[in-house]
Parts: structure tokens; C-alpha cells; sequence
């Protein structure tokens, strides 16, 4: 495991509000309320982690792709990056990030997209798509409420002739974003099990998800 | 205890992935033909099941069977036309740009390309585009992006193709959960090396038109209005064109169906669940 690394002096390890591991391949979710601090831990390195919000109080109000890269004019998120719901309303800040780019274009893996991309032969590997259903599952909704999500640390570079392709990862271990809520979210994490391209180097491994109150 | 994969099984998947990924990358867009001829071919009265003119700012929805044929077409000018679609037989089945960019290795849709549904299965073939300039990573406009957009100009109360969504949903029997990410027709965007999005306003014009053949029968619904990043500070979206044109069963040589492997297998999902 990775060395601790300190954000803010008043956010420490002891401090924590939840502290989470969560095994290679497990869909996951949590609420997350408004004002606290999320920090999101690639613990190995280049580990895709697919994740979905919903607003708490109304789940059909949920991330947007489309409004968040709409609004900030780029289709990478980073830090300042504002999380935008599908009312147009900001779900949460990202505030640190030590990776630098992560997608939120190129959608959650399924078993039956893997078989179009990869030959029917990987219908029957684990995908994100499933773990989504599963945990959207636990809160009263089903696959029709797995909307476009945000891919955390996976590389998928979008060149000026429109060609995009999953790359390796430039992730290292313990490698960190932190989210501010906006607004108390149902966070659902798919922590990818794909192992037919680079997005989690061909190895899923597991991550840790942190949360601390406001400091404000 | 997280038990790491083998080096060996590691090296061949990555061989696996490098070879689909030369072939999505390099052979298969040097295999698809270029943008179709301009003015688009006619098409005969008795083909012709519905035609509907869109007007500025406006939605519209359609049933559409297998095999049939939607020609959009900018016959009054510039515009953009936001697309969304749904599974008529199930529609928890629905359009999926995520998967449709991801599986074909290229956001630029054009002619030969396909789109695909959140099931693997392929919706739409384009099977003529005379532009290939569409934007799949955006969406359409929302009230707050057209009052950012058209301050003073009474922004939020101009047409939206987020309400048009709502609008046409709600009435297919759906609701705004079901509105899957957008497809925006005619809508020239291109993204730099940082990833800004940046208008293409040279890749469009009057007189373009794309034609889309239904892989299965579907909800279609269209919105009509100006695109975020269209650089025309004032307000005035054009009427468009939406022909619904009769079912001919493709040829067994079919571009669209033939162009790619990730295509071949999309059909062969298609024809499973069609047995």
C-alpha cells in the first residue's frame, strides 16, 4: 500500500468519515453528502474506475456527460472540472488530481459491447455495465438508470481526425482524485473488471475510496 | 488478498487488444469510401411512407421499421438535428454513443459507420452521409446553455433540445430517465490535442444530407435546434427534412454491414436476437 498523502492539513487518515476498500472487479456505492470531500485512490495504478452520480434525494436526476463536457468546453475531466447533472446542475467539484486526464466519453464496458469489440468469445467475462446494474439495483433502479459515466483514471485520448482508442494508463500506484459534493450524491463505482484492453493494464486491481466532512 | 494475473496471460491479451486495435485504427478506416455525392439522389413517390419538416426549434418523433430508410436533409439551410432512439419491442434497449465511438475506434460517424444500442446490437446503418461532421460527445442545447448562449435575447425562453427530449419522451410513454445521450446531426465538431472542442463550420452545408437505415424497428425522436458551440449569436435554427423512406432489404455485400469486423459482429447480435 501507498503512502498517505495529505491534501489539507485538517484531512488525515484518522479523520476519515467512511474509508472503503473495494476489491478488484466490485461494483460499490455510498452516499457521499453535500459539502464533504471524496477522494477517490487508484491504489495500484492504472485501474479504471467507472463511476456514476445521483442526486439523493431525486436518483432521476444523475450525471451527464454530455452537460459536463458541454459546459467546460473539453472532453477530458480534471481538476476544476464541474460534475453537472442532467439538469444542469453542478453535482460536485473535482479539486485535486494527481493523474491529469481522465474520460467520460467512451462509457462503461458491458458483456455485450466486449463482444462486438472484442469477438463473441468475451460474452462471458465480468463488465462494468453488470456491476452498475447491480449496485443501481440495491436503490430502486435498473439498467435504464445507467447513464454515460465517468471513467477515472483510463486514458482514452480523442485525436483531431475524430480517431479514439483506449491507451495505457498513466496512473501510478496511489494516484488520487478528490470531489467536493455539490449537493448529497449516491456515488456508484463499477471498479473495472475489463482485462481485453489497457484500461486497468490488462490486471484489475483493487481501490480505496475515502470521505471526510466539510471543512468549510 | 488480490492474486496479480500472469505475466504470460497479461502479455497475450495486450497482443490480442494490439491487433484489434491496428486494424480499428489503420485498416478499417482506409477501407470505408468517402462522403456521399451531393445534391442527394431522388427519391421515388411511391417510396416515400411520411415526409416531415421540422421546423426551427421543434421536435418530432417517429416509429420506424427495420430496413426502412430516414434521409434528414438540410433542404433550408443550416441546422443541427439532435437524434435519440429506443428499441420499439424495449425500450430499456437504446441508443449508446459511448459504445457506438468506443467499438468502431473513431467519434467521427460518417458514411459506411454504424450506431450502435446499449445492447451490442447495431440501430442505424449510414448508409450516405455527404458530410460526416456530427458531434456525439456534447449533446444538444439546454435553457441554461441557451441563456449563457442568447443573453438578452430572452435566451431561456427559446426552444431547447433537452425540453424537446422531455417533451417527446414523456409522449412515446418514457420519461427523462430514459433520454439516452444525443446524437447532433450536422453538427461539426472536432476536439484539439487538450480536448477543447472546437466548430468546424467548413465541413457543412446547405444542401447536406445523411440517410440512416433502421437495423430494427424503433422509436426515433429528432430535436431542431441550434447546436451549443454553432458560432451564430443570434437565434435561427432552419427547418429540416426527415424522409421515412420504404424497407429494402439490403444486399448480402452491404457496406455498412460488411465494413468492419466490430460491424459483422454487431449484425451477428442483430440476427441472434431476431431468431
Amino acid at each position: 500500500m501507498t503512502q498517505f498523502v495529505q491534501t489539507s492539513s485538517s484531512r488525515t487518515l484518522n479523520n476519515t468519515v467512511q474509508d472503503h476498500y473495494i476489491p478488484a472487479e466490485a461494483p460499490f456505492s455510498t452516499v457521499v453528502k453535500k459539502g464533504q470531500i471524496l477522494r477517490i485512490e487508484d491504489s495500484y495504478g492504472q485501474q479504471a474506475i467507472d463511476t456514476l452520480f445521483y442526486n439523493a434525494k431525486d436518483f432521476s436526476e444523475r450525471y451527464s456527460s454530455q452537460d459536463t463536457m458541454r459546459e467546460q468546453g473539453v472532453a477530458y475531466i480534471s481538476t476544476g472540472t464541474k460534475i453537472l447533472s442532467s439538469e444542469g446542475r453542478v453535482m460536485a467539484t473535482m479539486t485535486a488530481d494527481t493523474c491529469g486526464r481522465h474520460d467520460t466519453s467512451a462509457g462503461a464496458c458491458s458483456c455485450e459491447s466486449n463482444t462486438v469489440r472484442f469477438g463473441h468469445g468475451t460474452k462471458y467475462l465480468h463488465a462494468c455495465r453488470d456491476n452498475f446494474v447491480i449496485e443501481v439495483s440495491k436503490h430502486g433502479m435498473s439498467k435504464r438508470d445507467v447513464a454515460p459515466n465517468i471513467n477515472f483514471f483510463m486514458n482514452v485520448p480523442i485525436a483531431s481526425d475524430a480517431t479514439m482508442t483506449i491507451v495505457d494508463g498513466i496512473s501510478a500506484p496511489g494516484d488520487y482524485v478528490e470531489l467536493q459534493a455539490e449537493m448529497d450524491v449516491l456515488m456508484v463505482i463499477s471498479n473495472c473488471p475489463q482485462i481485453n484492453n489497457p484500461c486497468n493494464g490488462f490486471d484489475p486491481t483493487p481501490i480505496r475510496v475515502l470521505v471526510w466532512n466539510d471543512e468549510r | 488478498m488480490h492474486i496479480r494475473r500472469s505475466e504470460e496471460e497479461i502479455a497475450a491479451n495486450r497482443a490480442r487488444y494490439e491487433e484489434h486495435q491496428r486494424q480499428g485504427l489503420n485498416a478499417t478506416p482506409k477501407a470505408l469510401p468517402g462522403k456521399s455525392e451531393k445534391p442527394a439522389p431522388a427519391i421515388a413517390d411511391d417510396h416515400i411512407i411520411h415526409r416531415e419538416t421540422i421546423p426551427g426549434g421543434w421536435y418530432w418523433s417517429t416509429r420506424v421499421k427495420a430496413n426502412e430508410v430516414l434521409r434528414i436533409s438540410l433542404d433550408e439551410g443550416l441546422s443541427t438535428l439532435s437524434l435519440i432512439a429506443w428499441n420499439a419491442a424495449d425500450t430499456t434497449e437504446r441508443l449508446n454513443l459511448p459504445d457506438t465511438v468506443k467499438v468502431q475506434w473513431t467519434t467521427g460517424l460518417a458514411k459506411g459507420r454504424v450506431i450502435f444500442s446499449d445492447m451490442g446490437r447495431v440501430m442505424f446503418s449510414i448508409v450516405e452521409d455527404s458530410c460526416g461532421a456530427h458531434d456525439v460527445l456534447m449533446g444538444g442545447s439546454t435553457a441554461s446553455s441557451n441563456a449563457k448562449k442568447y443573453a438578452g435575447a430572452n435566451g431561456p425562453a427559446l426552444r431547447n433540445t433537452r425540453d424537446n427530449f422531455v417533451l417527446l419522451a414523456t409522449k412515446a410513454g418514457l420519461d427523462k430517465r430514459d433520454i439516452p445521450a444525443a446524437l447532433a446531426l450536422f453538427a461539426p465538431v472536432r476536439v484539439d490535442a487538450d480536448g477543447k472542442f472546437l466548430w468546424k463550420p467548413e465541413l457543412v452545408s446547405e444542401g447536406d444530407y445523411v440517410d440512416l437505415r433502421a437495423e430494427m424497428d424503433m422509436i426515433v425522436g429528432f430535436s431542431n435546434c441550434p447546436h451549443p458551440l454553432d458560432p451564430n449569436p443570434v437565434y435561427a435554427p432552419t427547418a429540416v427534412t426527415v424522409t421515412r423512406v420504404a424497407a429494402i432489404e439490403p444486399a448480402m455485400d452491404d457496406l455498412c454491414r460488411t465494413a468492419t469486423p466490430e460491424a459483422v459482429r454487431g449484425f451477428e447480435n442483430n440476427a441472434f436476437v431476431a431468431l
